[in-house]
């Protein structure tokens, strides 16, 4: 019946192949993770948050830097191969997709935890409560404080999405990518409910978040079950093989199957219709921990995708190819025209991530090897910017507390032209103007669109530039307002940062710069590492 | 279709348990009540409504109930390897001892974070 055979038991037990070099960027994010655990057991009160920070930049470099002896032994690892049925039963895939990823992922995560670990020169308090039922300034808060809890598990929790993003587009079946899902997920939910101000929009924001992602996941998970049940096999070069030999009477359980398993990943991107967290999540985490979840969870679920899309259910794209299609003209449509109606700045840059996400799934639906390199290339200039962007929404303020309201930053440009005019030009890559990495980026999967996606193709990408026009409204709408009118009377200030935040705005912004005028270095490492293993 | 005669029987049979168990309890069941009795069920947490603004559930329950979840994890893992020990070699108890290392770190941290303090 199936086109697999089902998998014998072996007499004897054989341990898995693991290439250790291959998995060592993993498994150096890992260990940092549990070794931060460990300072949080141990560690000195006063020492943690220097410790913790130090341990994950130095673990997520090193990781950085363990990607280059990884390239050198791509592969599928970690499992067997079966002789007798010539079957590869391997869980992770480290190949240049997921290597590209993996260094994106952690190169943005540094500038993520430079970001989480600002405390304005050791006086301020951080961006996060260590006792998240308490009211700001009640007794309850207070008894915390004196019993010690701090914030420094927020740089663990990091470390252990970091992981789970690092693994997800590196795994080869189902069941590791759901884990991988979860991994990445957990630690995002209760990050995002941790913010010192505006307590109960965040808590608010975190159960959403949570309640909205175990649907999504049970939504994966059954998917996964009807996949496996029309393959026999979760793994993605058997599910292939099946659907290119596989009888067509059992569509019934493929396409349902491939759908929910899309809707899970779809989800964690923001694609509409699965977007509705998405402006309530980025509203009310904390503003930090924004930045580094819209940059590196769409890197990572963009990676996965990727994956399902080329080498899991690519034999049988005919069949759902259309039901992406529309998602992702929805998604462009969605995200654009909301995002014109937004008044703060938080849910704007929600929206306008929205948008992106259909503009990545325009270059993802082109089915070429081109458009990998282009959606690689996309989420890194994608990334950097927008850490960037919400550090800089993370400095102003009025009070203290983050000035998020659009009209509150009328005038910004005259009074803090330096880190008005950052955010303008962070503002103008989202918008796609020439010399910034937006304009490359667009361009890129917009023209492998157009050039291999067929008249499909060209219709997503004519829809995308006119998406790509209605959101140049918007941003210019925000750079009009910080430059062109007036300051009101109770203006807001940019607060002075750290060195951490400087050092992420700054690389965050060059980057975006230097993908604008000279894209061509890293859009052939993205285009030498668009090869997927099978 | 005869395949899912199975099923649709199971089906009937669970709700005819259910429907059973429930009558005979009304009929036979001893109604004897207290005040511990009608409250609602909550993991031994006062159900009723706090005081606005500022009420705070106890949530030792629920750190024990995780904390067994760890060791309950383990313990899964722990039976087959332990049955099959004998043909799985090297490997398999370095990747055990990796396991339960990892098991221990959370454990280590419960411990120093105050979690097994009841108080």
């Amino acid at each position: 019946m199936t086109a697999v055979a089902p998998l014998a038991l072996p007499a004897a037990f054989q341990p898995s192949n693991v290439d250790y070099l291959a998995i060592l960027p993993l498994l150096i994010v890992f260990g940092a993770a549990l070794v931060g655990v460990l300072v949080e057991a141990f560690a000195p009160r006063e020492r943690r948050h220097v410790i913790q920070v130090g341990l994950a930049v130095v673990g997520l470099l090193g990781a950085a830097v363990a990607i280059i002896p990884a390239a050198g032994h791509q592969g599928v690892t970690m499992g067997l191969a079966d002789g007798s049925t010539n079957r590869q039963m391997f869980a992770l895939a480290v190949d240049g997709p997921a290597l590209f990823m993996q260094g994106t992922i952690v190169l943005m995560g540094v500038l993520g935890i430079l970001t989480m670990a600002e405390r304005f020169g050791g006086t301020g308090p951080d961006a996060f409560t260590p006792s998240g039922a308490s009211t700001p300034g009640s007794a309850n808060e207070t008894a915390a404080a004196r019993a010690g809890a701090l914030t420094s598990e927020v740089f663990p929790l990091t470390m252990f999405a970091i992981f789970g993003m690092m693994l997800f587009p590196t795994t080869n079946d189902l069941i590791g990518m759901f884990v991988a899902l979860e991994v990445l997920s957990l630690p995002l939910y209760i990050l995002s409910g941790l913010a010192r101000r505006r307590r109960l929009l965040s808590q608010e924001a975190s159960l959403k978040y949570f309640l909205l992602g175990a649907f999504s996941s049970a939504f994966f998970l059954f998917g996964t079950a009807l996949l496996y049940g029309y393959a026999g096999s979760v793994y993605f070069g058997d599910l292939s093989r099946a659907i290119a030999s596989g009888p067509l009477a059992m569509n019934g359980l493929l396409l349902p199957g491939a759908f929910l398993v899309f809707v899970g990943l779809l989800f964690k991107v923001g694609a509409v219709p699965f977007h509705a967290w998405t402006p309530d999540v980025y509203q009310g985490a904390p503003t930090p921990v924004t930045g580094f979840m819209a940059a590196c969870t769409k890197a990572a679920a963009f990676g996965a995708i990727l994956r399902l899309a080329y080498v899991g259910l690519d034999t049988g794209r005919w069949e759902w190819t259309n039901a992406l299609v529309l998602v992702a003209l929805l998604t462009m449509v969605v995200g654009a025209v909301l995002s014109v109606t937004q008044t703060d700045m938080k849910r704007l840059l929600a929206y306008s991530s929205i948008a992106h996400a259909g503009f990545i799934l325009v270059g993802v639906l082109a089915f070429d090897r081109k458009a990998i390199g282009a959606v690689l290339f996309y989420l890194v200039a994608y990334g950097f910017a927008t850490i960037a962007a919400f550090a800089i929404v993370s400095l102003v303020r009025q009070n203290g507390a983050e000035a998020t309201h659009l009209s509150q930053w009328a005038g910004l440009g005259k009074r803090y032209p330096v880190v008005a005019g950052a955010f303008a030009f962070l503002m103008l890559a989202f918008a796609g103007i020439p010399l910034t990495s937006g304009f490359v980026s667009k361009f890129a999967v917009f023209s492998a669109a157009v050039g291999t996606g067929g008249a499909t193709g060209t219709v997503l990408a004519v829809v995308g530039v006119v998406c790509s026009a209605i959101t140049v409204f918007v941003y210019a709408r925000v750079i009009v307002l910080m430059f062109f009118s007036d300051a009101p009377d109770d203006a807001v200030e940019v607060v002075t940062p750290s060195v951490s935040t400087t050092f992420s705005i700054a690389i965050g912004t060059l980057v975006t710069l230097a993908l604008g005028v000279l894209p061509s270095a890293l859009l052939d490492l993205a285009d030498r590492a668009s090869q997927f293993v099978r | 279709m005869n395949s899912y005669v199975p099923i649709l029987f199971m089906l009937g049979l669970g709700f005819a348990f259910a429907a059973l168990s429930v009558f005979t309890s009304l009929v036979v069941g001893p109604k004897r009540y207290n005040r511990a009795k009608l409250e609602a069920y909550e993991c031994g947490i006062q159900p009723t409504p706090h005081a606005a603004g500022g009420g705070r559930v106890p949530i030792k329950y629920y750190l024990t109930a995780m904390l067994f979840i760890i060791f309950d994890i383990e313990s899964i893992f722990l039976y087959p390897f332990a049955v099959a020990f004998n043909k799985l070699g090297l490997f398999a108890l370095v990747e055990m001892v990796l396991f339960i290392l990892t098991v221990f770190i959370a454990y280590a941290y419960v411990w120093r974070r105050g979690g097994l303090e009841w108080d």
